[in-house]
């Protein structure tokens, strides 16, 4: 679930077995080593150095603060006008750790050829006998997806207008067709996709990514228009939206192996999605509680055993509850600093307008200087903005849906639960019916009982079996969320303290500049 | 706006760079100010308790100097409007910038209104300006004489009079420019308090947001939860550092710039009143020329008595007046360059200081498991 993708591209040699090629067969939950293997590896690489320049895919070091340059740079840019594909995959994976700075837990990260070799060795040995164990087993990652969203374009005009956008993907698994390969996607394919991972995956536990929601007022604007600021923040909001929303789906391992997923990344033409009625703004959300309530409605209350799960979901709940505190203070920051934004400009032209009427030249200067310096200042309190919303607003606005997405699981759990307890229910029920069969001495109808015994008694098995494995996953995929959570968060915290950082340095240049003006008025 | 003493001895007998308004007690709904003042002598300083009131008398006092010749062409320093606990909110707009905080600036503005009075080649002389900086007691209980030039005079006698054409092309020159001027200022001293208060919002909201973080990371004690508690934690430090610089700023702000253009603000007020009072005289004058100019032989004697003395008033104000205008232009000029060149260095240093934290919280984000 990382926004910005914490993958190596494992070097493009022949020599190295493709990852994922083995164990496709993420349906059985019973081995687990199938899915260590797409477990992140939290090293952060240049990603698009490695296509621009393969001799230097084995330097990570350089590669890093070659990234830097770049990947700061086009950061807190709009990801609008990048056609460069290199570029495009710069915006999407901004790296700021160094080597030395990864995870020690995964030490195996910096040298890419690795991989390979050690999960052949002993699928038998990476059975996870315990959670820790499961954790270990994230070394194994090697890891090979990457997509980008970008070129939104308005496609048709008046109310029937559509925006496009480019879904690009750059892959060395064996099941794509190629390499490199882009298509256009519309945001309701988007819907479509999860609609569709939704009603197949989730049975299992796992966590599925919600996209980001619809707004009818913000692509009214677009319809009309998409030049005005608001439309162009709105578009650029929803492309990054996007962009993470199909990362964190392919950084799925599971959720990557369904054929839908791959259709959507390489398919030219989709059939237009039609049922995403229900993802609308705080429809998502609702659909999870309406579930949620509808669990907590039936008669059978689980019996927890484990109190893992419940301690958990009591704290997802409460952190979900943080988290929108959180979010309401980021937006109050955001709009005081366009405040400052507006407010420094008009400052700036009445400066102007003081060194306009100005006699004494030299300060007459000064006072221009001055409104330049505070004109320049405007447009650093808009990028300013732009960055406390695009790296925290929607950082946190993710996370609130992701949880929502967690509950969305737990509830499965129980649900399997349910199943289970009731299949049982029937079984007893059953095998009361037969006793009264033995009794009543009636030997055909005594055949059918027995054969429905048999056949409940094999679906209590599987329940339970469900019921066991869907708990393994969801316990899996809440270690893996929150993992991912704090790579996430630290990832994004150090693009805004970058930015933070080049912002100040550029005040201090305008100072510096500004000081001799200063001092020259006599 | 400091006056060189230039070789003219003034009867205080302090020094007056060391005057300082060093502290506002809050009294009810009194401020009071603590003013100090080293000794010319070298024998101490002085220590005194002054309320506005006391202010307002030292100024009535000096407004009412009607045996100074030319008084009228004097442009007086401004008196900040008075404070209060509590201020309602038509005063706090008055104030603008003063206003802000716990009276820091108003203090300073306070501290600059004396030693511009006490540096005065003219208004300096007066013995209220000694009495108001030593005497232990305060003289603002006794009233002052009602003078010729209350500020409320001018808005009585109604602005037809300011379109008045003058004599002279220097004056009409610095009315028509004091006019643009006066604006000019005002509304960018009004414009960069509205930054400064941007500011401080954006300080709270950091603030909050450092305490969010704090407590959201309260709650869990989960081992797994461990790396995101991290992480939480030091970026409620990143916040508390930005909301520190964005305090820093907008304080530089206030302290430099923002006094430098509130002080132009009303300066060019006080350029404007004294320049109104001299066209007022004008009028006067010319009322008594053509009044000397139509009176019957048994009162022209009279009348060109009274037009005699108008005239040598008159050219006594404005004689005062180009003095008083030469030196307030060179002193605006100084005073502005002064709060530009201080505004400009201490926004540099806390340009810089910002650029190394937030450098220390990026490495020390790097350096994190």
């Amino acid at each position: 679930m990382a926004a910005s993708s914490d993958r190596i591209p494992p070097p493009l040699l022949p020599a190295k077995e493709e990852p994922g090629a083995a164990t496709p067969d993420m349906a059985d939950g019973d081995s687990d080593e199938g899915e260590d293997i797409f477990f992140n590896n939290s090293v952060p690489v240049a990603v698009s150095r490695g296509v621009s320049q393969p001799d230097n895919v084995n330097e990570q070091t350089p590669d890093l603060f070659g990234e830097e340059e770049a990947g700061s740079t086009t950061a807190i840019s709009n990801g609008v006008h990048s056609d460069d594909d290199n570029d495009l995959f710069a915006e999407a994976h901004v790296e700021l750790n160094t080597p030395g700075g990864s995870a020690p837990k995964e030490p195996s990260s910096s040298s890419g050829l690795r991989p390979a070799s050690s999960f052949t060795t002993s699928p038998a040995a990476l059975q996870p006998t315990s959670l820790e164990q499961m954790e270990e087993d994230e070394a194994e990652d090697s890891f090979d997806v990457d997509v980008a969203v970008t070129n939104p374009e308005k496609v048709g005009d008046g109310m029937g207008a559509y925006v496009a956008y480019k879904v690009s993907t750059r892959t060395s698994l064996a099941m794509f067709r190629n390499k490199t390969f882009s298509v256009r996607r519309r945001f309701s394919d988007f819907l479509g996709l999860y609609e569709k991972l939704s009603v197949k995956q989730s049975l299992h536990g796992f966590i599925i990514p919600p996209p980001p929601e619809k707004s009818v007022v913000g692509m009214t604007k677009v319809k009309v228009g998409m030049d005005d600021p608001s439309s162009v923040e709105f578009v650029e909001r929803r492309r990054g939206a996007l962009e993470r929303y199909l990362q964190r789906v392919v950084s799925h391992p599971s959720l990557l192996q369904d054929p839908d997923v791959r259709e959507f990344l390489e398919r030219e033409e989709l059939p237009r999605a039609v049922s995403t009625q229900a993802l609308s703004g705080a429809g998502f959300l609702k659909m999870i509680n309406k579930a949620s309530d509808a669990v907590n409605k039936m008669t059978i209350k689980m019996n927890e055993s484990d109190t893992w799960f419940e301690d958990k979901f009591q704290e997802m709940e409460n952190e979900e509850q943080q988290l929108r505190k959180l979010q309401a203070v980021v937006d109050s920051l955001v709009n005081h600093r366009k405040e400052l934004c507006g407010s420094t400009a008009v400052f700036a032209k009445s400066m102007a307008m003081l060194g306009n009427s100005e006699d004494n030249t030299a300060l007459s200067r000064a006072l221009s200087q001055l409104a330049e310096v505070e004109d320049k200042m405007e447009q650093l309190h808009q990028e300013q903005a732009a960055s406390d919303f695009f790296i925290f607003a929607e950082l946190l606005a993710d996370y609130i849906r992701l949880m929502g997405a967690m509950r969305g699981c737990f509830d499965q759990r129980v649900r399997a639960w349910q199943r289970w307890q009731e299949s049982q229910s029937t079984l007893q029920k059953k095998r009361e019916s037969e006793a009264k069969l033995l009794w009543a001495n009636k030997p055909d109808k005594l055949q059918q009982a027995k054969e429905e015994i048999t056949e409940w008694e094999s679906r209590v098995t599987q329940y339970e079996r469900d019921f066991d494995r869907i708990g393994m996953t969801v316990r899996k995929e809440v270690l893996r969320f929150e993992k991912e959570k704090a790579k996430d968060f630290k990832s994004q915290i150090m693009k805004y303290l970058d930015a933070m950082l080049q912002s100040q340095q550029r005040i201090v240049t305008f100072w510096e500049a500004f000081l001799p003006e200063a001092k020259a008025i006599a | 706006m400091m006056e060189e003493v230039n070789g003219v001895t003034s009867t205080l007998s302090v020094d007056i760079q060391s005057i300082k308004v060093t502290e506002v007690v809050k009294d009810g709904h009194t401020l009071t100010f603590l003013i100090e003042s080293e000794k010319l002598s070298g024998t101490g300083v002085y220590h005194v308790d002054r309320t506005y009131d006391d202010f307002e008398w030292l100024q009535q006092h000096l407004f009412s100097q009607e045996e100074v010749s030319g008084i009228q062409g004097v442009i007086f320093p401004p008196l900040p409007v008075k404070a209060q606990v509590n201020a309602s909110a038509k005063v706090i707009k008055q104030l603008g910038i003063l206003g802000l905080g716990e009276w820091q600036a108003y203090c300073k503005a306070m501290e600059t209104f004396v030693r511009q009075i006490a540096a005065h080649s003219i208004l300096g002389k007066n013995n209220a300006v000694e009495i108001f900086l030593t005497s232990s007691d305060p003289p603002g209980r006794h009233r002052v004489r009602k003078n010729i030039f209350n500020r409320l005079s001018q808005a009585m006698e109604g602005m037809r009079k300011e379109g008045h054409k003058d004599v002279d092309e220097f004056f009409q020159t610095e009315r028509d420019h004091n006019l643009v001027f006066t604006g000019c200022a005002k509304t960018a001293a009004e414009r960069f308090l509205d930054v400064v208060q941007t500011e401080q919002k954006i300080a709270v909201a950091c603030g909050h947001f450092s305490t969010a973080l704090r407590l959201c990371v309260e709650q869990g004690e989960d081992p797994d939860e461990l790396d995101f508690t991290k992480v939480c934690v030091k970026l409620s430090e990143v916040f508390e550092s930005i909301q520190k610089n964005v305090t820093s700023v907008a304080e530089n702000n206030v302290s430099t710039l923002g006094l430098g253009l509130d002080l132009e603000s009303r300066y060019q007020e006080a350029e404007k009143e004294m320049l109104y009072r001299r066209t007022c005289k004008l009028v006067e004058l010319e009322t008594t020329r053509r009044n000397a100019e139509k009176a019957k032989p048994v009162k022209k004697a009279a009348m060109e008595e009274v037009k005699k003395a108008a005239e040598t008033e008159f050219d006594h104000i404005s004689g005062v007046a180009k003095e008083e205008i030469a030196r307030f232009q060179a002193a605006r000029v100084k005073m502005l360059q002064q709060a530009l060149v201080q505004w400009c260095e201490k926004q540099l240093l806390t340009a810089k200081e910002s650029a190394d934290q937030f450098n220390q919280h990026l490495q020390a984000f790097r350096g994190m498991a």
